[in-house]
């Protein structure tokens, strides 16, 4: 296969010694971004880009790819042991990797999240080493009803989800679009819901909104329920890190399905955040533990991280085949191609074959760099889940306000997170889900441009979203997630058992 | 602090400086930050980050300089802060003709003479573009089947550049076209590239990749003259190969979208000359020319009254259109 040869002949590009080192530091550096919260990998590339206008195009962006991939690991670190999400992708992470750190397993936690990540991430690699020319056709595919369509489906996999009722999750859902639509809208130009608040025109910013509803939200709950017991004694030991990741094979079901999901929204381009979101909701309902979710489930790590990475790594094909950014991320890297004088677009494959494979073996090494490098910081990341809680609370507190602060340097940013900080602690304390308010609030205005450009472009119907097959089957099948619960109930009720009968023992677990 | 110790502050101030000569006018003395109403990636975020470099490279000012991105609003967040930081010498705005139209049709809360203006320093050119298997050979062709058909015209945001040329492209040759208003210009080229939509009105950097990978091509070029003869894009033909709108029968001779810079408002004349200073001397540097040419825009430099009437028409322009199609909110 002609894809092989060129496969190998990157590696002889990639695997050099300047480029290895290079390598280490863009992880090291891409570690250090996605930890640190309201940074984040988009910013910390666009850091780093103006000291790459110098190098070899493909030196500049095995640097900023590696880093990519350092922020990927790095965000997943504080959403497990703070229950602060540093990236929108890894906010899903939070709902078992947090609790699982907080009954003193953050070593498991972490190293399962690492493990079952470079899995995507391998999926993903793979994925654009084979399918590169299939996959540009596939994304040309998706015209605004087909986006509304994936959004939607996203939309579905969580009402669906059972947990809260259906009823709460619509209400979470409704607040979140509320919040979305607070700025300038796209398709009217005109500004919204700013309440004479000038400032307000950026819109919200989702890293605000989490942090407060998370980071903070969960400081209120603590700082109420359990003050006393916070601090973790968990022993920090390498075999358990081993133990972790020998035991992924065992979830292989779960890998596969959460990796595929996360490459099919990386290349449509859904992207990480609507991936990872994605997963988590049809992992809880398939898996046979999915009852258990949101309690520490290792399952509900493994589904989120391995969707995150797969999308994550696979939207950079669409940037480099069609000059598509599946991501952030990927959008100031590929203002960085321009800028080295590249540009995306089929004929980058055929023009600038070194550049493009040296960039897809690298991504092969990189990962393989930054799962090592990421595994030998687990112990230390772990062993913070010993301070006590008297020391950590205040710092949750300074690192949600310098990151709020730091997303376009504004202190209503602050306030704004402080107050989702209440509307998180308001949600817990009438078990509402906070999963479908994020979700809302990231995606929502974009589901909500392509509805309304669908609607332009139809003249108003709804035909449209069964024109071909590709959207029909979306759209059904993101109805039938959404009706799957109560077809399940009607079915249920036929045959007379009580729906609750699994009730007793579940307690009894959790 | 009242005025007298002021005045003495200031005293010393120039007494400690001592050397300086008397006619250097104002210096930055803390970092400038650059804002850039666009995210990382965008037109306008290349600009300031080209300026950035050239500045740090020739040590133009002592200072550091560093970019910050507010393009909330499709970048009002950035006027609004610039509006908010009033007197404050220190932050820069680059932005668009956005600076001056947004106000026009939109409820935002800054208009163009809540900023002092430095210059307008590139200037993007504007092209029709259809897919590359369209039926279309010439921009009339074009426009005789959208005269019959049910036509989709992309863009980038509402009301905004890209939707005023379509609404004065269907003035000149009476057409009408749905118009679908995308987050950006790359956007709206995945689009056409997928069919979804019949043409758009990118700029030539939107569209340079897809152009030269063969997934859409441009018609012609709104612009008084062909573009500047640059490398060639594909295998036979470069900019200069594409007619110019009015070549092809639709009047419309000029259509340009500056990219601007400003001041906060309410900052002394010698600071605004230092800047209208710092970037003359950022657009005689080869790496400036290098920017322009990579990113296919136009050269140009306005300031002072030139730019002021350069403001002044294009405002009368947009009024006129944007009164036709109820736009106006103020």
């Amino acid at each position: 296969m002609e894809n092989i040869d060129l496969l190998l002949h990157g590696f002889t590009i990639a695997i050099t010694l300047p480029h290895l080192a290079l390598m280490v530091i863009g992880v090291l550096l891409g570690i250090l971004v996605g930890v640190l919260p309201g940074l984040g990998a988009p910013n910390g590339v666009s850091l780093l880009l103006p000291l790459t206008f110098g190098m070899q195009p493909v030196s500049a962006i095995i640097l900023l790819s590696s880093m990519y991939w350092g922020a990927l690991f790095g965000g997943s670190v504080t959403s497990i042991l703070f229950n602060i999400p540093g990236e929108p992708s890894s906010v899903a992470t939070t709902f078992d990797g947090y609790p699982m750190a907080r009954d003193g397993r953050p070593t498991t936690a972490l190293a399962t999240a690492f493990g079952s990540a470079a899995f995507g991430a391998l999926v993903g690699v793979i994925l654009i080493t084979f399918l590169a020319s299939w996959v540009a056709k596939v994304a040309l595919a998706f015209g605004p009803a087909e986006y509304f369509a994936v959004y939607f489906l996203a939309f579905a996999s969580f009402v669906g989800m059972g947990g809260a009722p259906p009823a709460k999750t619509i209400v979470a859902l409704a607040i979140g679009f509320a919040i979305a639509a607070i700025g300038i809208d796209t398709v009217s130009g005109s500004v919204r819901l700013t309440m004479g608040i000038d400032e307000l025109v950026k819109g919200v910013n989702f890293v605000v909104a989490v942090m407060g509803l998370f980071g903070i939200g969960e400081l209120l709950i603590a700082v109420e329920e359990e003050f006393h017991a916070r601090a973790v004694s968990s022993k920090i030991e390498w075999r358990e890190v081993f133990r972790a990741l020998g035991r992924l094979p065992w979830h292989g079901v779960a890998l596969l399905r959460s990796a595929a999901i996360g490459c099919w929204m990386g290349i449509t381009p859904g992207g990480p955040t609507a991936a990872s979101f994605m997963s988590y909701g049809i992992a809880k309902r398939f898996s046979s533990r999915g009852k258990h979710f949101g309690t520490g489930e290792v399952e509900g790590v493994i589904a989120p991280e391995t969707a995150d990475h797969a999308a994550g790594t696979s939207a950079l094909l669409p940037m480099l085949s069609l000059g598509i950014p599946g991501s952030a991320t990927a959008a100031v890297m590929m203002g960085g191609l321009m800028i080295w004088g590249l540009n995306p677009g089929p004929m980058l494959f055929i023009d600038q074959k070194d550049f493009v494979w040296g960039l897809i073996a690298s991504m092969y090494v990189g990962n393989i760099v930054a799962v090592v490098l990421v595994l030998l910081t687990v112990p230390v990341f772990a062993a913070l889940m010993r301070i006590p809680f008297v020391i950590i609370a205040p710092l949750i507190v300074i690192i949600c306000a310098v990151g709020a602060y730091s997303v376009s340097n504004s202190y209503l940013d602050v306030i704004l997170m402080l107050g989702f900080g209440v509307v998180g602690y308001l949600f817990k304390k009438l078990s509402y889900p906070l999963a479908p308010l994020v979700l809302a609030i990231v995606i929502g205005d974009k589901a909500e441009d392509a509805f309304r450009q669908s609607m332009l472009m139809s003249k108003g119907s709804l035909g449209i979203f069964f024109a071909n097959r590709l959207v029909t089957s979306l759209v059904v099948g993101g109805v039938a997630l959404l009706l799957l619960p109560l077809v399940l109930q009607v079915v249920r009720m036929l045959r007379g058992t009580a729906p609750d009968q699994a009730k007793p023992e579940e307690m009894r677990i959790t | 602090m009242n005025i007298t110790s002021r005045l003495l502050l200031s005293t010393a101030a120039i007494l400690l400086a001592g050397a300086a000569p008397a006619c250097a006018a104002w210096q930055p003395q803390k970092p400038i930050e650059f804002v850039a109403t666009a995210g990382p990636g965008g037109g306008t975020d290349n600009l300031a980050r080209a300026v950035q470099n050239i500045v740090t490279k020739y040590k133009l000012t002592d200072q550091p300089v560093v970019v910050v991105n507010k393009a909330g609003g499709s970048g009002a967040e950035g006027y609004v802060y610039g509006k908010a930081s009033a007197g404050d010498p220190y932050k820069v705005i680059f932005g668009t003709s956005n600076a001056w139209q947004q106000p026009l049709v939109s409820k935002v809360a800054f208009n163009y003479t809540d900023l002092t203006p430095i210059a307008a320093m590139a200037q993007d050119e504007f092209l029709l573009w259809v897919k590359q298997d369209a039926p279309y050979k010439t921009a009339t062709d074009f426009l005789k089947a959208a005269a019959s058909g049910d036509f989709k015209m992309g863009g980038a945001q509402s009301k905004d550049t890209d939707e005023v040329l379509t609404r004065l492209i269907e003035k000149a040759a009476h057409v009408k076209f749905t118009y679908i208003p995308f987050k950006s210009g790359a956007e709206a080229a995945v689009q056409l590239a997928g069919g979804h939509i019949d043409s758009h009105v990118n700029n030539p950097s939107e569209s340079l990749g897809q152009w030269r990978g063969g997934t859409q091509r441009p018609l012609c070029a709104f612009s008084p003259k062909r573009l500047p003869q640059g490398p060639k894009i594909t295998a036979t033909e470069g900019w200069s190969d594409i007619p110019t709108c009015v070549e092809q029968g639709l009047a419309i001779s000029q259509y340009e979208q500056p990219r601007t810079v400003w001041l906060p408002g309410k900052v002394s004349a010698d600071q605004t000359a230092f800047y209208q200073d710092l970037m003359k001397k950022v657009q005689a540097t080869p790496e400036w020319k290098d920017y322009i040419e990579k990113s296919s825009q136009v050269d140009t430099f306005l300031s002072g009254d030139a730019f002021d009437k350069f403001i002044k028409e294009d405002l009368e322009h947009l009024k006129q259109v944007a009164a036709e199609q109820g736009w106006l909110v103020k």
